[in-house]
Parts: structure tokens; sequence; C-alpha cells
């Protein structure tokens, strides 16, 4: 089984204490953390799956008196109500702003709200926006933490963490498994915080999609490129299907969205492919008959689609409370 | 200009364009005309200046800036520059030329670009006529690509009968879309709305077929691409009235510059890959390369402070355009003599102004160098407009010293 780099010492778990086990300010990108630091979430995020199964009521009041403002600056279901989640049940004041009702709609420079929203005295903020790059350029503004919920085509860190805590606690261990990303790699944040962090822990990461939605030189993200889906499925351990937006499907990247499914949709014929315990994650909202066919996405054993929602929550609510315990003053973090 | 003597600049090596070599001598400039430079008896009349073995070079002549910014221009040894049309006002018209002609003087001279067509939609032409007369130089698509081969194809042809260089943007729109990368390893970590390079020789390959239809002279601003260079090459060794030009940001940068979504390397085109700018330094060294720019466009922080691929395209580089060109000396891929028809002589042909060489009857545009001068490039202490320079904290060589427009010291 390939190796992946350890943390210096190795003695506990990983050999590290209190902020070495985390040394970063933000939460921004994949691309910022090593190996054992993403082990260190996953860990941390294993304690709360198991508070959020273990009673009715999940009340932890850590981050009391805290206040966690959710900026999202591009439409969002469920990331926002999953991190929503995950600051009430730790105590936080949740705020959300949305940006169809904020005064960025006026003009306001992305500079300006992230002054302003510094100004309040915020705890933590969770920001999605729609360019690659936004979120870091407010978090260089604000005196607290930032949590990444998705910047552009970028990275959309805490997606890939709860993914790669769903196959860890399905598969025993992410090292040495074949993933099959299949989809819009191209326009993707996904699929792009997905092939880092599955490389970085030790997995083969294949990614497949259509010439016209794979990004150029996408070796260097640590995954090797298909076009053809059945040959990306050969042998694969878990497979990662990723949403087609409906205004790819015009015409521009793929003809129709039947050619679509028929060249890359999941069907049981083609998980067939896949080993026989093979796993099948979606990032939601699925187009059922596009990208995955319904019997699929929703087979009782090989589906975790509705278990990564469930870790979801339980990976931010990790990340809410390493990213505050500087400021909460938590022994070995100051 | 009130009438003037003789003037005679002496104790310093020439960088004469039109030279092989640094040479001690004489430059005699008689009003605001240079007269003879060489070896010369200074005459008994002349006023003489020792230039205290300084490098005299003519004022750089810069092909293609987007702001008249003259505390940049002044700073960079630069007298002239050619305003792109791509202004707040876009230069398609006949007033706005007139009004660019003037804005410079008495201590700079702008030789405004005229827009091809109306509003630089690439659709009906300008009054280019009209808008010579009122003093623009040159014919531009400004910072895009006319998409219509027939309207590309008759601009060349009108602009070729009244003697205009037609200056074109080289990238495929098609192609390029709404990218503000180049496709490679960079642009997908970053996750940026990236185009294949080959977007640069497909615009390059279109204009050379129109140019030998037309018979008309393109120069091709900035060229950026191994693919881009070979098609040049191909087309001057078949004799077509083609030339080009690059900016130093695309000579000593590559697209890793844009790493960390730093916006000072957001340019257009946009920065390249190693090889390709391998290839660009190939390019200047064998003469494939006629004009280095500056490409200058200050930009504030509401242009600069904004997610990548929302921020203005463009960086400050009239102030290091000089000190960033003499690596090239420093490396041994040109002669000081050459550069400076880089710099000035070639772009001023293009133009088709006296000046830039120490030809006889030429303005006296002159500028002193220390060509070892260290300093630190500092985007918060810049003359321009604007400190958006992608070369922030690089250490560089070369000042100008001394700067003469028109047979007056400024």
């Amino acid at each position: 089984m390939p190796q992946t780099p350890r943390a210096p010492s190795a003695s506990s778990p990983t050999g590290l204490v209190g902020k070495e086990n985390f040394p970063h300010k933000h939460l921004l990108a994949i691309s910022a953390l090593k190996p054992w630091e993403i082990r260190f979430l996953l860990d941390e995020a294993e304690h709360w799956v198991a508070v959020n199964r273990s009673s009715a009521c999940k009340h932890d009041g850590r981050l009391a008196g805290l206040t966690q403002i959710n900026a999202f600056f591009e439409n969002s279901t469920r990331t926002l109500l999953s991190f929503e989640i995950a600051g009430k049940r730790l105590g936080a004041d949740v705020v959300n702003m949305h940006a169809a009702t904020s005064s960025v709609k006026k003009g306001e420079t992305l500079i300006d709200t992230a002054v302003t929203l510094n100004a309040m005295r915020a705890g933590v903020i969770v920001i999605r926006h729609g360019s690659s790059g936004a979120v870091r350029l407010i978090a260089d503004k604000v005196d607290c933490p930032v949590l990444n919920a998705g910047d552009g085509w970028h990275e959309h860190p805490t997606q890939a963490l709860l993914d790669a805590l769903t196959i860890r606690r399905r598969k025993g261990h992410v090292e040495g498994l074949i993933v099959t990303i299949c989809g819009d790699v191209l326009h993707s944040r996904v699929a792009r915080s997905n092939m880092l962090s599955l490389a970085a822990l030790g997995a083969q990461v294949r990614v497949v999609a259509p010439p016209t939605l794979m990004p150029a030189a996408v070796e260097c993200m640590g995954a090797t490129p298909y076009t053809d889906f059945n040959a990306a499925l050969d042998g694969a351990d878990v497979v990662m299907m990723l949403r087609l937006q409906n205004e790819r499907m015009d015409g521009a990247f793929i003809p129709s969205p039947r050619e679509y499914h028929a060249l890359y949709g999941l069907t049981p014929e083609r998980l067939a492919r896949a080993k026989p315990d093979a796993l099948v994650m979606h990032p939601g909202p699925m187009n059922r008959g596009v990208e995955i066919t319904s019997s699929v996405a929703d087979h009782p054993e090989r589906s975790a689609i509705t278990e990564q929602v469930e870790m979801g929550v339980a990976v931010r609510m990790a990340c809410l409370d390493v990213l505050t315990r500087s400021a909460r003053g938590v022994e070995g973090w100051a | 200009m009130g009438m003037k003597g003789k003037l005679a600049i002496t104790g310093g090596l020439l960088a004469d364009p039109a030279g092989t070599e640094l040479a001690p001598g004489t430059l005699l400039i008689e009003g605001d005309r240079i007269v003879a430079t060489g070896a010369l008896d200074v005459p008994a009349d002349a006023e003489v200046i020792d230039a205290g073995g300084l490098i005299v070079a003519p004022g750089l002549v810069d092909l293609g800036v987007f702001r008249t910014d003259k505390p940049a221009f002044h700073f960079g040894g630069i007298t002239r520059a050619a305003l792109m049309p791509d202004q707040s006002s876009l230069l398609d018209d006949v007033g706005l030329i007139n009004q660019a002609t003037r804005s410079g003087k008495p201590d700079f001279w702008v030789h405004p670009i005229a827009a091809a067509t109306r509003s630089l939609e690439g659709r009906e032409m300008a009054e280019i006529g009209l808008m010579q007369r009122a003093g623009a130089k040159a014919v531009g698509t400004g910072r895009q690509w006319i998409a219509d081969s027939g309207v590309m194809y008759r601009v060349l042809a009108y602009a070729s009968a009244l003697g205009l260089t037609v200056i074109s943007h080289a990238e495929d729109a098609g192609l390029a879309g709404k990218a503000v990368a180049t496709s490679g390893e960079t642009a997908t970590r970053l996750g940026l709305h990236h185009a294949p390079a080959c977007a640069e020789a497909m615009a390059i390959a279109r204009d050379i077929a129109l140019v030998r239809e037309t018979g008309a002279a393109i120069h091709f601003r900035l060229v950026t691409t191994q693919a881009g260079f070979d098609l040049i090459r191909a087309a001057k060794a078949e004799g077509l009235a083609v030339s080009c030009g690059i900016s130093p940001a695309y000579l000593f940068l590559s697209d890793l510059a844009m790493s960390d979504f730093r916006t000072f390397a957001r340019l257009s085109p946009p920065l390249r890959s190693e090889e390709d700018r391998q290839a660009a330094l190939r390019a200047v060294a064998d003469g494939t390369i006629d004009v280095i720019t500056s490409s200058h466009d200050p930009r504030g922080p509401e242009d600069k402070r904004l997610p990548f691929a929302d921020a203005a395209p463009g960086m400050a580089g009239a102030e290091t355009l000089l000190a960033l060109s003499l690596n090239l000396v420093r490396d041994g891929l040109l002669g000081m003599n050459v550069l400076m028809r880089l710099l000035a002589a070639n772009p001023a042909k293009i133009l088709g102004v006296e000046a830039g060489s120490f030809a006889p009857g030429h303005a006296a545009d002159i500028i002193m160098i220390d060509p070892d001068a260290p300093w630190i490039v500092d985007s918060g202490k810049m003359a321009a407009a604007a400190g958006n320079t992608p070369f922030d904290r690089m250490p560089v060589q070369g000042r100008v010293r001394r700067i003469m427009k028109g047979g007056s010291f400024l």
C-alpha cells in the first residue's frame, strides 16, 4: 500500500499537540493543508458524528457568545443549512447574509463588505463566492477565522473533507483506494478540492469527463484523466459523480443531457465495472436521469449520498471548533 | 519653443540605434533637432554639456500605452508614447484624437492610435483618414481582436493607402472567450477560466494572410508565444510588412506569477508558460521582436483589489521598462544599440515620427542612463498613477539621470 507523508513525530496518532495539529488561521483551500492536518480534521469530525447520533439534544455550548456570519454571495441551500446547523449545535449565534438582500447588489466592493463584516466583530465568517480567489481576498482583510464554503471553480474544502470522512468510515481507510470522479471537472471546485485531498490521503484518483469539461494539465492536481467512463470505472472502490450545471447543457460543452447520460451517466450496468462493493457518492443536488440513474443514487448499500450530508454537519462542526480554539483560549491553541 | 543655439553633449557613451556598439562621442543639437553625432569637433559657439560617462541614448518611444502618465514616463526615460484607443472615451473620433495629441505637450509627446472601428466594436470603420489629419500615427484594434475577417481585411487595405500601420491585438476572440489565464497548471490549480495559448497564433495567422492579400503594414503589439513568433519569423522571411512587440512581463514572468490570485499579474494577453517565456527570450535575441513596450496601464485598487477574474487587466510598466530591458543586455541577448532600436528607433519608424534615433534632423529627445544604478521596484512608491506592478520588490539596475525633450532638459 502506498505510503503517505506523516507528521514529523508519530508516537501518538499524530505526535503533535494543540495548535501544531492545525496551525492555520483560516480554512481556505485543501492545497494549503498537509496530509496529517487533513487527517486531524477528520479525526475531530468523528467525535461530532458520534455526538450527532447519540442523543436527541445535540447542543454543545463551546461556541456560545461567538457570532458566526455565513456570507453567501452565491446561492446555496444545503451548504448554507449545513453550516448553520453546525454553528447552532456548537452554540454560536449564527447570522446569514445573502448577497441578494445585501448591499453587494448595490455596488459595494468586496473589500468594503469584508471590512464591514469585520467591524461587526464576527467570531468566524463562512463565505461562499462565485469568483475564484474571492474568499482569500476577504480573509486577508478580516481579523477572525474565515471558512471557505466554495469560491468559483477554485476550492470547496469542507466538501472534500466530508467526502474523505464518508469514504474513510465506509472503507476503513482512504489510502490505496481507487476513486473515480466523474463529470464537469472543469467548472467544479468540488472536484479540485477532492483531487487534492484524496491524493494527499494516498488514494489513486481518476477523473473522467468529456474533453470539453476537463481542465488543462489536470495531472498537476494528483489525478489521472480519462475520457472513457467505462475505462475509468474499472476496479474503482469509489465513484464520485459531479453535478452537471443546467447552463452547461445547452450545446456549448455537451450536445445534450441525453447524450451526456448515454456517455457519462452512472447506470447500474456501468457501476458493475467498478468493484462489487464500490461506493457511490454525489455532492448534490442531483440531476436524476442525467449524471446518475435513480436506482444507483438510491441503492441502499452502495449509495453514500445521504451519509455525505450527515458527515457534512460533523465536518463543519469540527472546522468551526478547531478554527475558533485560538480565540476561545483553548489550552495549547493560544 | 524659442530659438535655441547649439548644444554639444560630450563625455558620454553614445548608444546610437544605428550603430553596433557603445562609443564615446559627441551629440550635436541645434534648436530642437539633432545635427550630428560621433567623433566631432565641438563648435566654438556651442554650449557644452558633460554627460559624465553616462550612456547617451534616444528618448524611449513607447508603442502602446493606456494612459498618459507623465511622471512615470519621465522616470522611465520615455519621451513619446503611442496612446491606445482604449480610453474612457474611445479614440474613434477626430476631436478626441486632437485632444490626445495635445495632451502631453510641451514636455511629452502623445501619438494617438486611432480606433480602427467605431467604438472598437469591430463592425464599422472609424474615420481613419480624418483622425490621421488630426494627429493619429497608427490605427489600432485596441485590446481586442476584430473577429470579422471581412472588416479586418478592409481596415488593412484602407489604412495601407493612408500609409498607416495597423496595430493588432493577437487573440482569437472565440477561443479566448472570457478567459483570464492561459491553459496550464496554474490556471487549473486556481480554478480560473483559461484558454489555450494557440489563440494567439490563430489570430496572427489570419492577419498575416490578410496582410499578404492587401500589402498592408501590421504590427502585433504583444506577441507572447512560440507559435506566434514562428509565424512572425516566416512572414518576415517572406518579405511582408509584419512587425511585433512584447512587454518585459512576458520576458521575465510566466503564468506562475498569478499564483495566490495576484491580480497585478492579470494581463491581456494573459501570462504564458515557461516554455513560451523562453521562446520570447530567443525571439528577442534573434531579431523577431521589433519593439519592447511598457504597455503602461496604471490601475488603482478599485480595478485591482478584486477577485482575479473581476480585476481589470494591465500593469504599470513605464518606470520599469528600461531597467528590466537592460537585463537583456546584461544577459548577453542583445547589445545596447540593438536594445535602443527596440525601445526607440523601431517604434518611431512604425509610427512614422522623426524621433527615436540619432539621425540628423530627428527630434532632440535624449536620455542619459546610468546602466548599473541599483534600485528596488516598490509598488508603494511609484511615480506612476498607480503601483500595479507584478515586479514589486524586485531588485533592478539602470536609472535615467537626465532627460531632454526637443532640445531642452526637463
